[in-house]
Parts: structure tokens; C-alpha cells; sequence
């Protein structure tokens, strides 16, 4: 390897994908997320609704999980950060949490299920 | 004889890219070039056709004087990578002693290509992790047998172990080539082709990247 270029070699191609515009949230946010949806040759708006559970931070290829509880059931969506396919995201309320990864979320059911709002405090 | 044109490149590393309808395409970026043809083989002189290639820099100082004046018959500075690749006598037209190749002349996005490089060298390795075997068990007592392979064979018929049985030895560091892989985007500029899939070897390994021999038909170019 005698170029030491070559790690951003890969930032350069990564950076030309970023994605600018989109609010800043961290993990225990409520979030909105207007996701096309492709079906055939029409495309439809579909907003999912939850908790971010994580974060991923890796340049193009960053995700974040959202957590919802649909019907009883828990539904966890991992988007791309960087996708053409997310139309807008809003922050629904800002949350209270200690940790990064929100994963304890999933053994909690109900009321103790949820995520502490800043404004509360 | 593969003819297939070619390029020779280092893997830079993968990362994914967006396609304008926002899938993703997850590739492995290859820096091929500046490269420079430094010579030409001919059916006349050597009895066959062949692009020589000059990838990388090299110092004069470590360039050996007979190199060096290969290196200034093509008007070119050192090469630490001089590879020749056959090739046919109309691809090889294409290009004149000393001119560097550019990728939008022998790639085009779309088109499929094979990937050749040196898997990354794993030493001395043993049956579970080489052939996948499944082990011993490992409980019920077993002593000393937990990754082993098993039998190697028969007793007395034929009374040895037959060839090709799978055991430890040497696993990696071997040259691999990936086949069909397609051609996602080209950076001619840059010199970077972005492919499709994995490539074989490590980061920094030298990769040849050749249009593809099965799936030629597809490949218009």
C-alpha cells in the first residue's frame, strides 16, 4: 500500500453521497420517517413512527434503528441515514436516555416501555 | 488463452453507492491505474500479442539499469508493477507505446467483469476452519479429538490414503478469480472502477480486473 490516500479514497466516494437537509437526532428520539415506497411504478409516501434505538455512524453506509409497537406487536425498521428513499424526517420529542443503544427497550412492555421526554425535566 | 482486455489495480476497500432509484449497490472500489502501456508484444517479434503494462511508482534507484532503459523507451518514469497481459491484435491497436490507459477504453458501466487476486493467506489451518468439517464431539468424554477430521481411509484396502483427502495444511495466499461481477460506476479521472461484490485479497492487494469469459455475450464493448 504505497499511497496513504487510500482510506479516503473511500471518505471521497462517501462523501459525494451524503445526504445534507435532514434534522439532527439521537438515539431515545421520537421520529417521523416519510419513506417512499416503490410499489410497481407508483410510489407512496409510508411514515413510520417509533423510538430511535440506534444509531450507526458510518460515513454513506449510516443507519439508525426506530422501534415501534404496532398492535401489540414491536416493529424495529433500520433505515439508511443517507437514502434517497427518506423523504423528511421529523423529530416527534426529544427523549432522556443513558444509553447508545436503546435494546433493553424490547424486553419492556407498556409504560415502563418508554422513553423519558426532555421537556418533562 | 484469455484475450479478455484487462486492467491491473489495487483494492482500495468496499462501500456501498446509491442508485438514482435508491437501492444500494454494495462495491469494492479498485485503483487501477495511472497505468502505461510500456511495450507491445507482436506475432512478428515474439510470436504472440501483448500489452505490457507500468503500475506505480518506482525510484530509479531501485530500478535496475536494464529496466531502465525499458522504462525510457517508453518515455515513462519507473514502474514497481510491469505486467503483461495478452491480449487481441485489434485491442492491442488501440493503444500506442507510452500512453496511459484510460478505463472508459476498455470498461463500460454494466458490463461484467472477472476479478483476479491473492486471497488473504490464513497460514497453517486446520480441517474445521479449511474444509469446514464439523469437529468431534465435544463432550462425552472425548480427550484430545475435538477438531479433528475423523477417518482418512480404509484398513487394508487399499492399505494407504488415497489422494486429494481433506486435511490441515496451507489455507489462503492462493490467486482466486471472482467471476461475472458487474461494473457499477467508473471513475475515469480518479482511475477508480467501482465493482459489484466482493474481489478476492486484501486491502492494497493487486487485483487484474478482465471483462468477464462467461458472460461475455452481455458485454457489448
Amino acid at each position: 500500500m504505497n499511497s496513504p490516500a487510500n482510506l479516503t479514497t473511500i471518505e471521497q466516494i462517501e462523501a459525494e453521497q451524503l445526504r445534507t437537509g435532514l434534522p439532527e437526532f439521537r438515539v431515545g428520539d421520537t421520529v417521523r420517517v416519510h419513506y417512499k415506497i416503490v410499489e410497481g411504478d407508483k410510489d407512496r409516501i409510508q411514515v413510520f413512527q417509533g423510538v430511535v434505538l440506534k444509531r450507526h455512524r458510518a460515513g454513506a453506509r449510516s443507519t439508525f434503528t426506530v422501534r415501534k409497537i404496532s398492535f401489540s406487536v414491536g416493529v424495529e425498521r433500520v433505515f439508511l441515514s443517507h437514502s434517497p428513499r427518506i423523504e423528511k424526517i421529523e423529530v416527534v420529542s426529544k427523549g432522556v436516555v443513558r444509553r447508545a443503544r436503546l435494546f433493553y427497550l424490547r424486553e419492556l412492555q407498556g409504560k415502563a416501555a418508554r422513553v423519558r421526554d426532555a421537556k418533562d425535566n | 488463452m484469455n484475450q479478455n482486455p484487462g486492467i491491473y489495480g489495487r483494492k482500495v476497500g468496499n462501500t456501498q453507492l446509491y442508485t438514482p432509484e435508491g437501492n444500494v449497490s454494495r462495491v469494492t472500489v479498485v485503483q487501477a491505474g495511472p497505468i502505461h502501456v510500456l511495450n507491445k508484444r507482436t506475432p512478428e517479434k515474439d510470436g504472440y500479442t501483448a500489452l505490457v503494462y507500468g503500475f506505480e511508482e518506482r525510484k530509479e534507484k531501485h530500478t535496475t539499469k536494464p529496466m531502465m532503459g525499458q522504462f525510457k523507451k517508453a518515455n515513462t518514469a519507473p514502474r514497481r508493477v510491469v505486467k503483461e497481459l495478452r491480449c487481441s491484435p485489434e485491442f492491442a491497436a488501440k493503444f500506442e507505446v507510452g500512453a496511459e490507459v484510460k478505463l472508459d477504453q476498455i470498461f463500460e458501466v454494466g458490463m461484467f467483469v472477472d476479478a483476479r487476486g491473492t486471497t488473504r493467506g490464513r497460514g497453517f489451518t486446520g480441517v474445521v476452519r479449511r474444509w469446514g468439517f464439523a469437529g468431534g464431539v465435544q463432550t462425552h468424554g472425548t480427550h484430545e479429538y475435538r477438531r479433528h477430521g475423523g477417518s482418512i481411509g480404509t484398513n487394508m484396502t487399499p492399505g494407504r490414503t488415497l489422494p486429494n483427502i481433506k486435511m490441515g495444511g496451507q489455507y489462503g495466499n492462493e490467486t482466486m478469480s471472482t467471476l461475472n461481477l458487474k461494473i457499477s460506476r467508473i471513475d475515469v479521472d480518479k482511475h477508480l472502477l467501482m465493482i459489484e461484490g466482493g474481489i478476492p485479497g486484501a486491502k492494497g492487494g493487486l487485483v487484474l480486473i478482465r471483462t468477464a469469459v462467461k458472460k461475455h455475450k452481455q458485454n457489448k464493448k
